[in-house]
């Protein structure tokens, strides 16, 4: 291990804090409405700011109708940075304004019209169907359409199938290798799904986060219109900006044949390439992780360079880390977002620290050879090395990205555990838009509750009464991934259809199907590529556990929003467990150790860590 | 879900496919060509006129008087039109074997060179298949069989190697790096490589 290595991940961490308040701040301009915010004087005493005496009267008369940053301005704790965001706003609104106005002519939508959490959700569910329809078709027509220079064939049946669901999902898992098999325009309609499914899960955010921020009503807000303004104002201009800096850092973008070339030692060469750059930039930003080409970013055009890859990460963490901030708004106490951000932190570097560890320090059967060094080098790319590869593999699974840099099949068993640790956890360690955000909150009232068994009082979580619905819900969430994974798991390893489709024998074996299910029902979309994802078996299985693991985990959390909005709000008492100190991010980060670790335990003990045992004793299988 | 939900997805659906499939794509496409356009081509390169491959894109390199790049696991090695890794599992005797083998090829086409010297690096795949760099160590250990077959001094391929090395990204991320086809279009420039092919030694074959 080097100190390099170690820093790195701090280093991002810190990025990531900030993201949080630069994104998250513009993305509560840009997406809360008054009756999103807490109004700050009937907040519960655990609610009120640093400067809360000052404040308290005045707030009080504009909090409702003004404008959402009246609220803060009246509070007179209008802090610069958000001067400088609201500025920045104000020019995109001149120019995205009126974009947002035709859209809502042009389909027919009442932006004002409030939802219940039910209507929500359908809405929801109708987006995604008939997103998945129309991508499943015009994957289908590959063939007859045109810019196809490479010529390539018609998509196979289950591969468009399990493609058209995992990218509607926000999964991106590819059962495909995007160079050899996807034609220029059939990768154009998957970037409209990299656009379209991560604003479903700021939507099902925006849903959930409403339950903790309003209070006494039966609505959600509307789904519409958190869709189209999400689109509009954060995805778009990311995904543009993002393009031209990874243009300007390396990637290519044309529509060319793919180039023919002999080197100055007379071998022939053809080079894939494409509009590599555009699809790069919106996988990243959207959490997405479906690459253009088949080694994702660790293939030199995705990822050209250090920078650029750090630029990746970046694009990355943008906006599940803006969510935490952005609900910290919505209740009014922003130490509630941080502590949550904290917890996340906690087991992000935690997770990065021991994939480091295990990388660094290789395989001991290949150090019984005496090579210089002992690093575990098979597949991962020399301008990365080891620090930056395992720093990334640990993001991907964290952010719910997918995007991979370097081979995880090849990784040591343990660093391995920790990803599979990562996305069987519910990817709450920042997920991936909403989704992520939205898991950490269903863990939180499971924490409260636990704490409240605890000292024998009703749990309470910001205010609001957590009782028997609403933990019914968050156990339903959180009972998906473990459900989901075992039985496919189990029953891949039983049917031959199933274990025809591993690579690597013993252990190691299961640990690629585990690793699968676990990347499917998390929606992160990352594999163990040796596995034959693209066998009928996989590919019907991988896409229901991808359909399962965006509906089935989701939905009841909508549901435990609906119930909350219509609580009353209650101050908070001598009593009440205070959810932003270090004991609070103690139990939560408790709770997903439980959940994401020991639910788990025998499956990862006949997986990675049986894995790591027969690699010490040297035996191969 | 009623008709008029679905209609309002169907037509945010398919304005998206018009305005973020082909606009988007399309558009990017255009300004990269008109501002950018080496890295929007692939940041290829051009010796002796014509176009020898990507900067980015490692490429097979034999020659005993060449750098020679990592194993590659793409079919068949440094496939550009289907990057993939080996994806062994550290446990696979496949895994074992192929590094062996490796080692045993690179003892043999450098004598002198004890396995102990072998940085891991050169004999462990990359991750694309493609990686076009090697570790400064991974050059160094290169250097007395290329001298050897190009008849050069040591002291010029070290100086060549120092003078390519790329560090840290910011000093932190990332690992040091030398391009193997830079490394090699800088032998080209000053000595004569065997098996090299050139405009000449192309048309003379033909």
């Amino acid at each position: 291990m080097t100190w390099q290595g170690v820093l790195q991940i701090f280093v991002l961490m810190g990025i990531a804090a900030i993201l949080a308040r630069v994104v998250g701040g513009y993305m509560f301009l840009v997406l809360a409405r008054p009756n999103d915010v807490r109004s700050l004087r009937t907040a519960s005493g655990s609610t009120s700011s640093s400067s809360g005496n000052s404040a308290d009267g005045s707030a009080g008369s504009s909090s409702r109708g003004g404008l959402a940053t009246k609220t803060l301005e009246v509070a007179g704790t209008i802090p610069r940075l958000d001067v400088w965001i609201g500025a920045i706003k104000s020019v995109l609104d001149r120019i995205i304004e009126p974009v947002e106005r035709a859209v809502y002519r042009v389909c027919g939508i009442d932006p004002d019209q409030e939802m219940r959490w039910t209507t929500y959700v359908f809405a929801l569910l109708a987006v995604n169907l008939v997103g998945f329809a129309i991508l499943f078709i015009l994957l289908g027509l590959q063939q007859w359409l045109p810019l196809n220079p490479a010529h390539l064939p018609r998509i196979p049946f289950w591969v468009s199938l399990n493609t058209a669901i995992s990218f509607t999902t926000n999964t991106n898992w590819q059962a495909y290798a995007g160079e050899a098999t996807l034609s220029y325009l059939s990768q154009a309609w998957l970037v409209v799904q990299q656009f379209l499914s991560p604003i479903t899960g700021i939507c099902l955010f925006l849903a959930v986060a409403r339950g903790f921020s309003r209070h006494s009503t039966k609505t959600l807000g509307n789904f519409w219109r958190d869709f189209v303004r999400t689109l509009l104002w954060i995805a778009i201009p990311g995904a543009i900006i993002g393009t031209i800096v990874l243009i300007i850092l390396g990637s290519p973008q044309n529509l060319h044949a793919y180039t023919h070339v002999t080197t100055i030692q007379g071998v022939h060469q053809t080079i894939a390439q494409g509009p590599v750059a555009s699809m790069t930039s919106i996988m990243q930003l959207g959490n997405n992780g479906g690459g253009f080409f088949n080694m994702n970013a660790g293939q030199p055009f995705a990822g050209p360079n250090m920078a650029s890859l750090l630029f990746q990460l970046i694009l990355g963490f943008a906006v599940p880390s803006g969510c935490i901030y952005l609900f910290g708004r919505m209740v009014a106490d922003v130490r509630q977002a941080w502590a949550i951000f904290a917890a996340m932190a906690i087991l992000f570097v935690v997770g990065a620290l021991v994939v480091y560890g295990f990388e660094a320090a290789g395989n001991p059967i290949i150090s019984a050879l005496h090579l210089a060094g002992h690093a575990n080098w098979t597949g991962k790319e020399t301008r990365f090395g080891i620090g930056s590869s395992s720093l990334f593999e640990n993001s991907t699974t964290t952010i719910s990205w997918g995007s991979t840099a370097a081979a995880n099949d090849s990784l040591t068993p343990i660093a391995g555990l920790v990803l599979m640790f990562n996305m069987k956890s519910g990817e709450v360690i920042f997920g991936s838009w909403g989704a992520g955000m939205i898991g950490m909150l269903a863990y939180a009232v499971l924490a409260v509750f636990l704490a409240g068994l605890m000292v024998g009082r009703t749990p309470e979580y910001l205010g609001k009464k957590i009782e028997s619905f609403e933990v019914k819900m968050s156990v339903l969430a959180m009972v998906v991934p473990s459900f989901v994974i075992l039985i496919l798991a189990a029953l891949s390893v039983i049917v031959s259809a199933g274990l025809s489709g591993i690579l690597n024998p013993g252990p190691h074996g299961l640990s690629e199907v585990l690793y699968a299910f676990a990347s499917g029902v998390g929606n992160n979309g990352s594999a163990f590529g040796g596995l034959n994802a693209a066998s009928p078996w996989y590919a019907a299985t991988v896409g229901i556990a991808m359909l399962l693991g965006r509906y089935a985990m989701y939905i009841p959390l909508v549901a435990l929003g609906g119930s909350l909005a219509a609580k009353q709000r209650i101050p908070a008492s001598a009593g009440t467990f205070p959810t932003h100190t270090p004991l609070f991010i103690g139990l939560l980060i408790g709770t997903v150790f439980i959940v994401g670790a020991l639910v788990f335990f025998p499956a990862l003990a006949l997986g990675p860590i049986a894995e790591q045992i027969a690699m010490h004793a040297g035996r191969l299988f | 879900m009623n008709m008029r939900m679905l209609w309002t997805s169907a037509k945010l659906v398919l304005l998206s496919c018009l305005f973020l499939g082909l606009v988007y794509t399309l558009g990017m496409t255009g300004i990269a060509e008109v501002l950018f356009s080496g890295q929007a081509n692939g940041s290829l390169v051009h010796y002796d006129g014509r176009v020898v491959g990507s900067r980015l894109i490692g490429e097979q390199f034999t020659s005993a008087g060449f750098f020679q790049g990592r194993p590659s696991a793409t079919t068949p090695s440094y496939n550009a039109a289907d990057s993939s890794a080996s994806n062994l599992g550290p446990t696979n005797k496949l895994l074992i074997e192929h590094i062996k083998a490796r080692v045993k090829a690179f003892l043999k086409e450098n004598p002198g060179v004890k396995a102990s010297q072998i940085p891991i690096s050169l004999v462990e795949s990359s991750d694309s298949g493609l990686d076009p760099d090697i570790t400064p160590a991974s050059a160094y250990i290169q250097v007395p069989r290329i001298a050897a077959a190009d008849h050069l001094p040591q002291s010029t391929l070290r100086e060549i190697i120092s003078s390519h090395i790329r560090g840290r990204f910011v000093g932190i991320f990332g690992h040091p790096y030398v391009n193997v086809l830079s490394l090699n279009l800088s032998i080209l420039k000053i000595a004569h490589v065997p098996g090299a092919y050139t405009a000449q030694s192309g048309s003379s074959r033909r």
